[in-house]
């Protein structure tokens, strides 16, 4: 309980300092210092990267905002999920049939890509999003298992082997193709940060907190006279995009999408690094996400291939370790400082 | 007195059992438009059941709610919250893993600005901190707002319950026993917030304090087993024997009302 107290700022919290909006200004700061210099180094990977890590960390960036998007599911708006994975793949295979047949450019991509995620989360979630709980999880776990078995029945899409043969992606219509890995990286680099930023915007908009309502209680919204199923259907919708982007930017990077990438351990690993991270903030599910990725497929490489046991491994050692998650060490150290000083 | 003749709230024979106990049963009663009208009863007598039904939250076995001169019987929770009915829970029924001044936003929210606007507007979000501060000024909570909800006391909870409802806009607001756990200065509060409503808020209270009862109350009706065993103004109650009988199962007038008179 005290360490989420941190989160609310209760240094500043005097009687009689009605100035409410002074007591976050030092920790914005901070933040955009902390994010400032986190995006540098990302940037400057491709300086030190060889091309194999330097397209595991844009798989990971990848992936990371489809763990983003599970986590505003998950963490902000307190409704697990298993069936980001199905918008993910909406965006991936659509990118990649207009990167096919109808443009390169890689912002159409992202922008089509986006929509479908957007479009197909709209439909499925009008149902899924009626539902709470256990429930909610077992629908969102039908989604993304039936899409994994869809696609992987559409000959067009290549079936079960995949869809190959993606042009590598360019910027803008008619651009210079990323053939090199760096400004692949890039690209994929700058389709995380805009779905990420997108989701900092949401999770401080009014829907954002009416997504918190939610998550704390349900009911008592509407009893305030909130329409809970619109909330939710609204921001499902928007997580179903984020997914989407994160799918595109996937397609980018591996120039190929197979049915095996929206499958069950995609949907868990997701979960798992939201968990991992801390459900509730953004970017400790990320850094969850990154650990997912560098275990399973860094790491695991060096096991022959027992990445997923060792992500188990992992996990339990978390679970006990970092109950919060990475998020939750972040604050409790914070916190200690602030009251030294 | 600008009370007018025009009911705000008109309950016709409502009932509601839980499966073989009636909680609420064969209840009718009208409150007036801007009235300050108190209900009271022993514990199980079916007043939080009651407001239950009244705010949406619990079907109607049979029976019918007119609000305003409307039929709400079949209207949700939220539909009859936006029409300006809502209330306060017994049991305190906040947003606890989010701040004071946010749980306040929520209900500021939906009255004045756009709760599903995924995006921050400033401008209109400032006008959403600025009611939910004023709001939470008027409960004495002005200085804790970012506080987590999760941590404030039982009686500074039950503020924020009353700030909320305020903040709602409402036109008839249901409070369910709004002092318990509240301390005499916290008390003393809420009786002046509620003598400070404008008369166009209707006020009904579920209170055990009676001093409350009979400081704020103008009428008062008193629910036992379900049944609404009488009506009428607080004098009319000191003194009906069925009253006494349901409370103590004497009649003795001062053994219940002792205290407050
Ligand atoms: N959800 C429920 N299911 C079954 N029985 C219930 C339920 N809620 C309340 N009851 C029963 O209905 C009766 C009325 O309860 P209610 O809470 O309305 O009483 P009350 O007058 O508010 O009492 P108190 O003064 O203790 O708050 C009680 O006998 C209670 O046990
Ligand atoms: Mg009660």
């Amino acid at each position: 309980m005290s360490a989420t107290n941190t989160l609310s700022g209760l240094t500043a919290d005097k009687p009689g300092t009605p100035k409410l909006l002074s007591r976050s200004a030092p920790r914005p700061m901070l933040r955009l210092l902390v994010a400032v210099v986190i995006l540098l180094v990302l940037v400057s990977l491709p300086f030190f990267l060889a091309p194999y890590p330097l397209s595991l960390a844009g798989r990971a960036l990848a992936f990371g905002l489809l763990v983003v998007s599970v986590d505003l599911l998950t963490g902000v708006m307190g409704m697990p999920s298993l069936g980001q994975v199905a918008y993910f793949g909406a965006g991936a295979y659509t990118a990649g049939l207009v990167g096919m047949h109808l443009s390169t450019s890689g912002v159409v991509q992202l922008l089509i890509g986006t929509l479908a995620g957007a479009a197909l989360a709209l439909l499925t979630g009008a149902v899924a999003v009626r539902t709470a709980g256990i429930v909610f999880l077992m629908i969102t776990l039908a989604i993304g298992e039936l899409a994994h078995i869809g696609v992987g029945s559409i000959n067009a899409v290549g079936a079960s082997n995949g869809l190959a043969g993606i042009p590598p992606v360019s910027v803008l219509p008619g651009g210079e193709p990323l053939v090199v890995p760096g400004y692949l990286y890039w690209w994929v680099l700058a389709v995380f940060v805009i779905g990420f930023c997108a989701a900092a915007v949401l999770n401080r908009s009014p829907l954002g907190r009416s997504m918190r309502g939610v998550r704390d209680g349900e009911l008592r919204l509407r009893a305030l006279g909130q329409n809970t199923y619109s909330v939710k259907l609204i921001a499902y919708t928007i997580a179903g995009g984020v997914a989407g982007a994160a799918g595109t930017a996937w397609v980018a990077q591996t120039q190929f999408i197979s049915p095996g990438d929206l499958g069950f351990d995609m949907a868990a690993f997701a979960l798992l690094s939201v968990v991992l991270g801390g459900a509730g903030s953004l970017w400790g599910p990320v850094i969850g996400a990154g650990l997912v990725i560098f275990v399973r497929d860094w790491l695991g490489g060096y096991i022959e291939g027992r990445g997923t046991l060792l992500l188990g491994v992992v996990f339990v050692i978390a679970v006990y370790v970092l109950p919060r998650g990475v998020a939750g060490i972040k604050w409790r150290s914070l916190r200690r400082k602030s009251s030294e000083s | 007195m600008t009370t007018t003749d025009n009911p705000i709230l008109d309950i016709r024979d409502l009932t509601l059992s839980f499966g073989s106990l009636t909680a609420v049963d064969g209840v009718t009663l009208r409150v007036q438009e801007g009235a300050r009208h108190a209900l009271i009863g022993p514990n199980g007598a079916g007043k939080s059941t009651l407001f239950g039904v009244l705010a949406g939250r619990l079907r109607a076995t049979s029976g019918q709610i007119f609000f305003n001169g409307q039929d709400v019987t079949a209207l949700s929770e939220a539909e009859r919250a936006r029409k300006g009915l809502v209330r306060t829970f017994q049991h305190s029924s906040l947003f606890l893993g989010m701040s004071v001044l946010d749980n306040v936003r929520l209900a500021v929210e939906r009255t004045i600005s756009q709760p599903k606007r995924p995006w921050p507007n400033p401008r209109r979000d400032r006008a959403v901190t600025d009611a939910a501060m004023t709001h939470l000024e008027s409960v004495g909570l002005l200085s804790r707002p970012s506080s987590l909800c999760g941590a404030l006391s039982h009686g500074e909870r039950r503020q924020v319950e009353v700030a909320m409802v305020l903040a709602c806009e409402p036109r008839m607001v249901l409070f369910d026993e709004p002092t318990a756990g509240m301390s005499v200065a916290e008390t003393n509060r809420f009786a002046e917030i509620v003598e400070s409503l404008p008369r166009k808020v209707t006020v009904v209270v579920v209170e055990h304090d009676l001093d409350i009862v009979f400081r704020l109350a103008e009428r008062v009706s008193v629910l036992a087993a379900g049944k609404l065993i009488a009506d009428g103004t607080p004098e009319d109650i000191r003194t009906n024997d069925a009253v006494q009988e349901a409370y103590l199962g004497t009649s003795s007038n001062d053994a219940l009302f002792g205290a407050a008179s």
